[in-house]
Formats: structure tokens, C-alpha cells, sequence
């Protein structure tokens, strides 16, 4: 059974499956129990888009350099299709993306929510965080000598 | 006459066996894995992935391993398997103004919004060898501070409220892409970019040298230096919109350089721009002075003649792939080349002789 979702809230989950780390997607994946049946339209294919980049920052665009990228896209037994777009060379994980992906937009959304995505997102941001505190430890406080003679 | 040379097979075969045993090196010694190269090696991964022009880690710990740590072979590996993929699509282009930065400073603002931050840095050490990393040991751990949630602004950014600097037009132009077109001249900056952005290290922190000593003039100041990952967004056809699909690290250097002004433009900053994959300081610095040094024209500047303003230089001879394939190829058989120039020396120097025996009969018969 379909669910309603909004296209930002399907940005947010892509997005989160495409960086996450193989290992953990997958241990996740098994934990939480799901395995649909599906059939793929596009089985999980490894390939590379070119990143850009812009000049000055802001200004024009470039072609900076590629990056590898594994997509699939497969359905469920319902007609339900799901997409997996995914950063690296897995094509088991863009598999898993893609049911995730599929399942996201069933009833099964909720229990997918807590077992797949928060964990990812809880320790996307805690790696985020970790580094960004390590970083901010190295800002340099200046300090001023005061040699004025008023 | 053509002689068709066989015969290397199994010379080249024991020449590759021999050369995984040289690999492997001495068997005692455990074997380097993969995920060791890009936890360890990092930076000579970043260079891998910046000039083989393909983010991927664990391909290119994989080429170095692959090389032996020869890093323009591991490129060249880099390069051959990047041409098998298929492309999916380009990217957004990445906003490096919202970058998570590990390291951030800059050379001509101290109290710049944001602050200066050191990061996982060389500066500052004392370049002395470290006899405790010949023993295994355990690290200290990193301290922490607490952190701002604020992105860090572009420097420049400061720079252009004044009008003080100069603006990059804004543009959503498609970029020419040397990997699909082979490179015209003139280039166009964004070609020149992407050709810079791949260049090799070595080359480019020559010719960046050469216009801070004064081949091309351009005093530079690092107006910013970043380092730090960016997710990169993509739009997905199937679905109408885009995606994160990944993050990359990048650094990012922009330089701000001196510009006496012109009939039109009032005296004024510019800039340089130096982008790459990974964690690659050096690289994006050269980067940024070799791409204002190659912008003299529109800048309506003097070209000096310098190695570092000509583009058709620069550009041809910063790949080392094409430099090293045309380098290296004449060590292979010029059997038949060589025979012919054989030939034609032997023939020029019977028609000396004869000439000089001619002239020493005549010269006797006088």
C-alpha cells in the first residue's frame, strides 16, 4: 500500500543511502528484517558523473572531475519503484538503496524510518560533529600585546 | 625491408610475474591492504584521485598499491579505468561557500568571519623526522572544542561588498569538457580549470613558482584556503529532482592579486582560482597563481612572454598521462625506425668519404 510522502522528504532519504557506508547500510538492512520481492527495471549498473565546480567560487561553472556512482531501480510486487542512487562501486548497496528507496513509500515507511534511516542519519551527524570539533579546537585565538602609550 | 619481431611472450609474461613477486615484496614483511593505503596514505590518494580526475578512495589506494607507489602510474590505472564507465550525468556544480571545513585560513584577514582554522596541518612542525613513528604506538586523540553551526563565508565575499575585488559573473554556461572534446585554443577559462585541476602537481607548482619569481608577475596573497567536504547534488531524470549522491572532499585556494586598473575598470583586486579533489594545498595554490597568470588578455594585462601566460603551453604539458605515454614510449622497439636512420647515416657517411677521397685525388693529381 502506497503512502504519502513529499518529494523533499524522498530527497532527504536518497541522499542519506547515497553516503552511507556500505558496512553499516547493510548491517542495518539485515537487522531490520525487510526483504521484498522486486523485480529490477534497471539492474544495479556502476558509472561516474562529472562534478562541477564553479570559478571563484561562485562565478561560472567548470568540470572539476568525476566521481563513481552505482544506480538501480527496481519494483515491488505492488508496482511500487524505487531508485537507488548511491556514491562508490556497490552494487549491493545501491540494490538495498533502492528497496529502501520502494519500501519508503509503502506502509512499511515507518518501521524503515526508525530501523534504517535514523541510525544513519544519527551517526552521519555525530561523524559530522566529531570533525567539526576537532577542527574548531585548531581556531586560532589571537590575542593582542597592548604596547600603547596613552 | 619490414621484419615482423615475435618472440616476447614469454619474456613479458615472466617480466609481469616477476614484477607481482617484486610487488609483494619481502614475504615476511605482511602485505599492505587496501583500506591501510587510503587510511595512511591519504594525501597520496588525494593525488591520485585529484590527477586521475575520479573521486574514488578505494580505487585509487587500489592503483597505488597496483603501481607500487609510483603515483603517475597509479594515475595512469586511474585514468584507463575511469574511461570505462559510463556517465550518468554532471553534478550541480558544488557550493564550496556551505563547506564542512577541516581547515580554513587566510593570508590577508586575520580576524576574517569564521576565523582562521589550522586543521590537520604540516605547518608549523618542525620538519624533523619522527623516530616515534617507527614504532607502533597508539595516537593521542584529537582535542575538541565546541563548534559553530554557521557556514563559513567566502573571504572575497568581504572583498566584493566594497567593490573592491572583481565579481565572477554569475553564469550557468555548460563548461567545455576536455574529456569529450579534444582542447582547442584558446582554451576558454573553464577548460583551462579542468585542465589545471588534473594537471600534474610537480609541473603546475613549477610554473606557479615561475610567476612568484617573477616570469609573469602577479604578487598573490592566499586570500583563502579551505579544506573540507561538500555534498554533491545531482538531478535524477527518473524523479524530477535532485539528490545528494555523494560528498566529496575538495580545496579550495583563492588568491587576490594586484590589478593597476584599466580605461574602463577602476584599480582593483582579481583573482585566482584553485579547486581540487581531496586534500591538496600545494596543488590548489599553484592552481590559483597559474590561472591568473593565464588571464592576462581579459584582464588587458602585458603578456611578458612568460611560460606561465601561455595557455598553449601550459595546458599542452601539464598531463603527465600524455607527458609520460609520448615520454616513455620511444624506450619501446624503434627496431625498424632506427634501422632506417642506420642506414641513412651509413649512406651520408660512404658519400663524405668519397667526396673527401675525390677531393684528396684531385688535390694530389694538382
Amino acid at each position: 500500500m502506497k503512502t504519502t510522502f513529499s518529494a523533499e522528504d524522498r530527497k532527504g532519504w536518497m541522499s542519506l543511502l547515497a553516503s552511507a557506508s556500505e558496512v553499516r547500510l547493510t548491517e542495518l538492512w539485515r537487522d531490520c528484517g525487510a526483504d521484498p520481492d522486486c523485480v529490477f527495471l534497471r539492474a544495479p549498473e556502476v558509472g561516474g558523473i562529472m562534478v562541477r565546480g564553479r570559478m571563484g567560487g561562485s562565478g561560472a561553472p567548470f568540470n572539476l572531475g568525476e566521481m563513481t556512482v552505482t544506480r538501480c531501480a527496481l519494483s515491488l510486487e505492488d508496482g511500487t519503484v524505487g531508485h537507488g542512487c548511491v556514491q562508490g562501486r556497490s552494487k549491493a548497496k545501491a540494490e538495498i538503496a533502492a528497496k529502501v528507496d520502494a519500501l519508503m513509500q509503502t506502509d512499511a515507511a515507518a518501521s524503515l524510518r526508525v530501523a534504517v534511516l535514523a541510525p544513519l542519519a544519527a551517526e552521519r551527524q555525530a561523524q559530522k560533529d566529531a570533525r567539526a570539533a576537532k577542527a574548531a579546537a585548531t581556531k586560532v585565538e589571537f590575542f593582542t600585546m597592548v604596547r600603547g602609550e596613552d | 625491408m619490414y621484419v615482423a619481431v615475435k618472440g616476447g611472450e614469454r619474456a613479458i609474461e615472466n617480466a609481469h610475474t616477476w614484477l607481482a613477486e617484486e610487488r609483494r615484496g619481502d614475504k615476511e614483511v605482511s602485505e599492505l591492504s587496501i583500506a591501510q593505503i587510503r587510511e595512511q596514505l591519504s594525501l597520496a590518494v588525494n593525488r591520485v584521485m585529484a590527477e586521475g580526475s575520479l573521486f574514488d578512495p578505494d580505487l585509487a589506494a587500489l592503483a597505488i598499491k597496483q603501481a607500487r607507489g609510483d603515483l603517475i602510474e597509479a594515475i595512469f590505472l586511474i585514468r584507463a579505468y575511469r574511461t570505462t564507465l559510463p556517465r550518468f550525468g554532471c553534478s550541480q556544480p558544488v557550493e564550496t561557500g556551505e563547506m564542512s571545513c577541516d581547515r580554513r585560513i587566510s593570508a590577508t584577514f586575520k580576524d576574517a568571519p569564521g576565523g582562521q582554522v589550522l586543521g590537520p596541518t604540516f605547518d608549523y612542525t618542525h620538519r624533523l623526522l619522527d623516530f616515534k613513528l617507527a614504532a607502533e604506538g597508539d595516537v593521542a586523540e584529537a582535542p575538541v572544542a565546541e563548534t559553530r553551526t554557521q557556514a563559513t563565508p567566502h573571504i572575497t565575499g568581504f572583498l566584493q561588498g566594497e567593490g573592491i575585488i572583481e565579481q565572477e559573473p554569475a553564469s550557468n554556461a555548460v563548461p567545455g569538457d576536455l574529456t569529450r572534446e579534444p582542447m582547442s585554443f584558446p582554451a576558454g577559462r573553464a577548460v583551462r580549470l579542468q585542465s589545471l585541476t588534473r594537471g600534474d602537481e610537480g609541473f603546475l607548482l613549477g610554473m606557479a613558482y615561475s610567476t612568484q619569481r617573477g616570469y609573469a608577475r602577479n604578487h598573490a596573497f592566499v586570500g583563502e584556503l579551505r579544506i573540507g567536504t561538500v555534498p554533491v547534488e545531482m538531478e535524477i531524470p527518473e524523479l524530477g529532482f535532485a539528490i545528494e549522491i555523494g560528498e566529496v572532499e575538495l580545496t579550495e585556494c583563492e588568491t587576490v592579486n594586484q590589478f593597476k586598473g584599466s580605461k574602463t575598470v577602476p584599480p582593483q583586486f582579481t583573482r585566482g582560482y584553485g579547486l581540487v579533489f581531496g586534500q591538496s594545498e600545494r596543488k590548489s595554490i599553484a592552481m590559483a597563481l597559474v590561472d591568473r597568470a593565464l588571464r592576462w588578455e581579459e584582464l588587458g594585462e602585458d603578456n611578458s612572454g612568460a611560460p606561465a601566460q601561455d595557455e598553449e603551453f601550459v595546458l599542452s604539458h601539464a598531463d603527465n598521462i600524455q607527458a609520460t605515454g609520448f615520454l616513455e614510449h620511444i624506450k619501446l622497439p624503434h627496431y625498424v625506425d632506427f634501422q632506417s636512420e642506420l642506414e641513412l647515416v651509413r649512406k651520408l657517411r660512404r658519400e663524405a668519404a668519397e667526396l673527401a677521397e675525390t677531393l684528396a685525388a684531385k688535390e694530389a693529381a694538382e
